[in-house]
């Protein structure tokens, strides 16, 4: 299936001049692409793999510069002139981004922005341009392509923006397609359709595709060879089969073993209910105003009823929009809702502000983004020893400091760092501060929203396991909110699936992932979870 | 347990501490800070060193160029000497200068009086005047007087008012008014975007409202109604003036609280049970400060062109006070004849906006650095 | 889109009402009237004149009188100037003040935006810093130093413009003016078009387009600009506004006989009429402008919809 190499990246290096001095991006990497295959670039955040592409195709930003040799046919990208390397860029080899959303121009319509390379690379009339458009559109599987012609970027979903940008890439029939983490701003579902379209334009079209992700399930069932990027530097490449399943380098076994794994035993049946919510509703209201008619309602969460037991862990799985997060908030009373709440046997369907105040000890909550959560002009101290000035208040200021050093302890952070500021920590040690917040109270359930999503593979292991530890150590009920089905898996001994504000299905975990019933959990467990390589079943 | 004494934290760096130390890496910022407190210094202290009274006219130097060299040059000396004389209604017939002294010999028709040698000291040119001899006839004498050195380093002005000192007391003026009216515009806008971005929903809507109104009155006119038919003394001006620029302010802070109130750490400390006082004290309150520093330099400089700019039209500060804008307005009816009168004050006036707004754009850069 | 500029109009009407009311009532509170002032009139010629123009009647039926007057466009007599009708004193002032503004608004946004692209493109450059500078010194100096120094420079010690006046409108009398004018205008719009060029340079879509091999002519004007001018599009009604405040200065400066100038004559003698009318005709200008430029807007970017 390999062909001939045509694209050859030497001794590559990526520098940034910044404020705080020169950052070395990528550190004189090694790779090849030949013919028709599949590649993938795998590593973590900061590993310099999207830099590498970035600066291969001559998109580094201003401050960036790259020097070595970017071979493509016998050229040096890095030396081409502009209109030498613009008949190469686009042509030869094109490009898709991660962010859907804001990678198409929004001032164009679809078909104006897709006719542009056709017309510049190619030379056709605009009447054969616009026919070239619609056929594209129509590879892509793009519904009613005639009108979506006309269409501008903002009235389209995330899913079929990133279908344009392929169609855009895909135009001049190009040698290599290069796509940076193409579906990682999607919901899985999309994400899963995503991939076999690409995989069937692959099949039909014959181009290389250089695939650039973090994303170790992606790179199990799309690539032919993997290259592990780290710290700027290639750790380890070889053939995908073989690299899976006999990795050499301490990062990629560690990477392989970063799924989360392992499972939750369900609390024993007679353990006490802890929080219980009967037909809960959420409702927003949209618009409205003067002269503008009546808001529009949405109904985040739809009647919907949950029962926490002491040491249980409740999986809340759905896509972005599902109301999931919403009805975290509103078990909380967080968020104003219908229907009863209940905890420890005391309704709080109509607690107001202060009367919940003594009860937010037992009721924590965790966020999804460990950059926001944490105000960034306190100390961690501060930060955590927060709750104990509402709860506590009789607390001195040295009970209160050696608290803090108890909690950083526990969630694995070194107590000196507490007079520290968030902006000096990274990204899994400021979750860590965000539980340790949560933990100091010793609360009965915790929320965690998202605790993980934002977080690179081997971190979220780590976190994974912290919160396994906090939770048999305290005896602790979670209520998990994710989209992210492996993780969930591992946490959890029940699950919920949510779509559009309601329950689709709920169940014990290893039921809901061994023999889903409804269609949607079908959809999402086969996108997630399911090994099959999508270049041969799709 | 032990342990956990002994173990002494970290000193971390503040948000404030980095903004600080990138302030002082900003040449223009920091040799803008050092001009505009020697400015200020200059204003405030300067008055009490120059040895003219911003009120005090000299008829003898109207309209004097300004020189670094004393005054009277050897050519006014004359000229004040006669205007003397002739108020003593006498002749000269002849005078010398001997050093730091004139000796003016004076015939007259009628006997002379001693007294008239007080013309020579009443003019500005002149004093410790003596009669040194008189004829035995009474109708001529010689007079000496010593040549009073006066330096007018900046100029005169129109009436011979020492322009040095008049442009250190609009100094002072300028400075304050900027200052105070920048504080009350920054109060007023900060209470009222605060509270508009706090309560939230119907209030926050109404209060907006209100601004939009106010947004598109004419505002310059209503400053300049305001002036005219109230009369022009100085709080109404810190009034008029506060008054137009808190609506930026109000729209920022709002802005501002509307965003913070939405972060996540709010909402984490909302879940932790913390009352609305103490997130507003700890969450809310440090996070505005940065945006609310930045535009309050921004707003000083403002302050003072729109002050000058009343003083400008006359609506402002009143003679014998005085500030840059009146400097600036009577140099500008003058700019024919005597350009100092325009070229000194507007100096002063460009060069203090010119240093806030370096200040003002690094503290923007050094609390709100994009770029990392 | 008829509905929204419908609705905006709609809204304009208690705005309007607000400054009418505010007017009126600020100005009758105020001391002093139109006839007491340094002009040694006998009572009862100064009775007879405030009687005359209605001024001896009770506050509230003078204030309903001039909105019934107003919405028949009717501004009334001008008290200080008894030969002109407020009407009148407009039909000469209005036009030159609107002529200058408008020239000075073209002018801004024109020379501005170029500017701005120029320093965009040139980022950290030559070519950058001087736009900077020029826009530092522009937005800093204001128009009342700025005036005075183009009538020295210019005026005085080169002889090349006129100092000052109207000159029955010869183009020589309006550059100075117009130059005053435009030039803090000019470094706002520099400096917010370098920034919103820059920003657009760098989002996504510019991206995309460099790497679907599109030419730079492409990438910059087809894309990258019309995204940058938006911003510029919303600063011109406060721009608008902004020129119609340095009207006072320049028409004062330059002895232009605008209705800023007559604004300052007329408040400084308590003629009611005149204030009056110079504030509403202000106002309406104000917020007529945003509304074309919020219009315009749509125009220009797809995603406003107004319906």
């Amino acid at each position: 299936m390999a062909g001939e190499t045509i694209l050859s990246v030497k001794d590559l290096r990526v520098r940034f001049r910044t404020l705080d001095g020169v950052v070395n991006a990528v550190k004189g990497i090694n790779l090849h692409v030949d013919a028709g295959e599949t590649v993938a670039v795998v590593g973590e955040s900061g590993s310099g793999k999207s830099q590498t592409m970035m600066a291969a195709m001559s998109l580094l930003a201003s401050n960036g510069e790259a020097t070595g040799v970017v071979d493509y046919r016998g050229k040096n990208l890095l030396t081409l002139g502009k209109s030498e390397l613009n008949k190469v860029r686009g042509r030869k080899i094109s490009m898709i981004f991660q962010e859907p959303m804001t990678s198409l121009d929004p001032l164009y319509t679809i078909g104006n922005q897709l006719m542009e390379p056709i017309r510049r690379h190619r030379g056709l009339s605009g009447a054969e341009a616009r026919a070239e458009a619609l056929r594209l559109l129509e590879l892509v599987k793009i519904p009613d392509p005639e009108r979506r012609l006309k269409s501008y970027p903002h009235e389209m979903s995330g899913g079929q923006r990133q279908r344009v940008m392929i169609a855009m890439a895909l135009a001049n029939d190009p040698d290599i397609l290069i796509a940076d983490e193409p579906t990682t701003a999607l919901d899985v579902t999309i994400q899963a359709q995503i991939l076999m379209l690409l995989a069937e334009l692959q099949r039909k079209l014959g181009m290389a595709i250089v695939f650039i992700t973090h994303d170790l399930g992606i790179v199990r069932r799309f690539a032919d060879r993997v290259y592990v990027m780290r710290y700027g530097e290639v750790v380890e490449e070889g053939k995908a089969d073989e690299l899976f399943a006999n990795p050499h380098h301490d990062y990629t076994k560690m990477l392989l073993a970063a799924e989360p794994t392992g499972r939750k035993a369900a609390p024993p049946d007679n353990a006490p209910i802890l929080l219980e919510g009967r037909n809960v509703e959420v409702e927003f209201k949209i618009g409205g105003g003067f002269l503008a008619g009546p808001p529009m309602l949405l109904k985040a969460v739809d009647r919907i009823s949950v029962t926490l037991k002491r040491g249980q862990t409740i999986g809340i799985v759905g896509e972005s929009g599902s109301g999931k997060s919403t009805l975290g908030r509103a078990l909380l009373r967080l968020l104003p809702s219908e229907g009863v709440i209940r905890f420890a046997n005391q309704d709080l369907s109509k607690a107001d502000k202060s009367e919940m105040r003594p009860l937010r000890k037992e009721l924590q909550l965790v966020f999804q983004d460990p950059f926001g959560s944490l105000s960034p002009r306190m100390t961690v101290g501060q930060i955590i020893t927060e709750g104990l000035l509402v709860h506590e208040p009789s607390l001195s200021s040295k009970e209160r400091d050696k608290r803090a050093v108890e909690a950083l302890r526990e969630v694995g952070l070194s107590p000196e760092t507490r007079n520290r500021y968030p902006h000096e920590f990274s990204g899994g040690q400021r979750q860590r501060i965000a539980i340790a917040r949560a933990m100091i109270l010793k609360p009965k359930v915790v929320v965690l929203d998202e605790p993980t999503s934002a977080l690179d593979r081997s971190v979220q292991k780590q976190i994974v396991e912290l919160l396994r530890t906090l939770q048999a150590d305290h005896d602790l009920s979670y209520l998990f909110i994710s989209h992210d089905l492996a993780v969930v898996r591992a946490m959890s001994d029940y699950i919920i699936v949510m779509k559009q504000g309601k329950i689709v299905e709920e169940g014990p975990t290893e039921e809901i992932f061994g023999h889903p019933r409804e269609a949607y959990t079908k959809t999402l467990m086969a996108a997630a979870i399911d090994e099959t390589k999508f270049r041969q079943s799709a | 347990m032990t342990d956990t004494a002994i173990t002494a934290p970290v000193v971390g760096r503040s948000l404030w501490g980095d903004a600080w130390a990138r302030l002082k890496a900003n040449k223009a910022a920091m040799f803008s800070l050092f001009y505009l407190i020697a400015m200020a210094t200059v204003c405030i202290v300067g008055p009490f060193f120059v040895p003219h009274q911003y009120t005090t006219i000299y008829p003898d130097y109207v309209r004097t160029p300004p020189s670094i060299s004393a005054y009277p040059k050897p050519e006014m000396i004359e000229t004040a000497m006669n205007d003397a004389v002739r108020r003593m209604r006498v002749d000269v017939k002849e005078w010398r200068q001997e050093g730091e002294r004139v000796f003016i010999t004076v015939t007259s028709a009628k006997p002379l009086d001693e007294r008239n040698i007080r013309y020579l000291d009443r003019s500005d040119t002149f004093d410790d005047a003596k009669l040194e001899s008189t004829a035995a006839d009474g109708l001529s004498a010689v007079m000496s007087a010593s040549i009073k050195q006066q330096y007018f380093l900046f100029g005169t002005d129109n009436t011979g008012r020492d322009l040095l000192s008049r442009t250190l007391m609009a100094g002072r003026i300028s400075l304050a008014i900027g200052l105070l009216a920048g504080i009350v515009a920054v109060v007023i806008g900060v209470v009222y975007g605060a509270t508009a971005g706090f309560m939230g929903g119907k209030t926050d809507e109404v209060m907006m409202r209100i601004v939009d109104v106010l947004y598109s009155l004419p505002f310059i006119f209503f400053v300049i109604m305001l002036v005219v038919f109230f009369g022009r003394n100085f709080v109404l001006m810190f009034l008029a003036v506060g008054a137009v620029l808190w609506l930026d302010m109000a729209r920022i802070v709002r802005g501002q609280a509307l965003s913070i109130r939405r972060q996540e750490y709010v909402q984490a400390a909302e879940a932790l049970g913390v009352r609305s006082r103490g997130i507003v004290q700890r969450h809310v309150i440090p996070n505005l400060l940065g945006p609310v520093v930045i535009y309050m330099t921004l707003l000083v400089p403002q302050v003072i062109i729109l002050e000058s700019f009343l003083s400008f039209l006359g609506l402002g500060v009143q003679e014998p006070m005085t500030s840059w804008g009146v400097l600036i307005s009577v140099g500008a009816k003058n700019i024919g004849t005597a350009n100092w009168l325009l070229l000194f004050p507007a100096f002063f006036l460009v060069s203090t906006l010119f240093a806030l707004n370096f200040i003002g754009d690094g503290l923007r850069d050094a609390l709100d650095p994009k770029d990392r | 889109m008829f509905m929204y500029v419908f609705r905006r109009l709609l809204t304009a009407i208690p705005t309007m009402f607000v400054i009418v009311t505010l007017a009126f009532f600020l100005i009758r509170v105020a001391p002093g009237g139109p006839f007491n002032q340094e002009r040694g009139l006998s009572p009862e010629i100064k009775a007879n004149l405030e009687a005359q123009f209605g001024l001896s009647d009770p506050i509230w039926l003078q204030y309903f009188n001039y909105l019934k007057n107003l919405l028949h466009g009717n501004f009334g007599p001008s008290y200080n100037l008894p030969d002109f009708t407020v009407t009148e004193l407009f039909a000469n002032g209005l036009p030159i003040s609107v002529q200058l503004g408008l020239s000075a608004l073209v002018l801004a946004l024109a020379v501005g935006t170029v500017l701005g692209i120029v320093a965009a493109l040139n980022q950290n450059r030559l070519g950058d810093y001087s736009v900077i500078a020029l826009a530092t010194a522009g937005s800093t100096i204001p128009t009342f130093v700025i005036a005075p120094v183009i009538q020295l420079l210019f005026g005085l010690t080169w002889k090349l413009l006129p100092i000052g006046g109207w000159g029955d409108g010869a183009w020589i009398n309006k550059i100075g003016p117009i130059l005053t004018l435009s030039l803090p205008q000019i470094a706002i719009v520099a400096r917010l078009m370098r920034g919103s060029m820059i920003e657009s340079l760098r989002s996504n879509h510019i991206r995309t387009a460099r790497a679907l091999g599109l030419s730079d002519w492409s990438v910059v004007v087809k894309h990258a600009l019309r995204g940058a001018v938006l911003p510029i599009v919303s600063y011109a009604g406060p721009a608008a506004a902004a020129l119609l405040t340095g009207s006072i200065i320049v028409e004062t400066i330059f002895a232009i006989p605008g209705i800023g100038r007559y604004f300052v004559d007329a408040a400084l003698n308590r003629d009611y009429t005149l204030v009056m009318g110079t504030v509403v005709v202000i106002a309406m200008f104000t917020i007529a402008f945003n509304l074309i430029v919020d219009i315009l807007y749509a125009f220009f970017d797809p995603r406003v919809r107004y319906d």
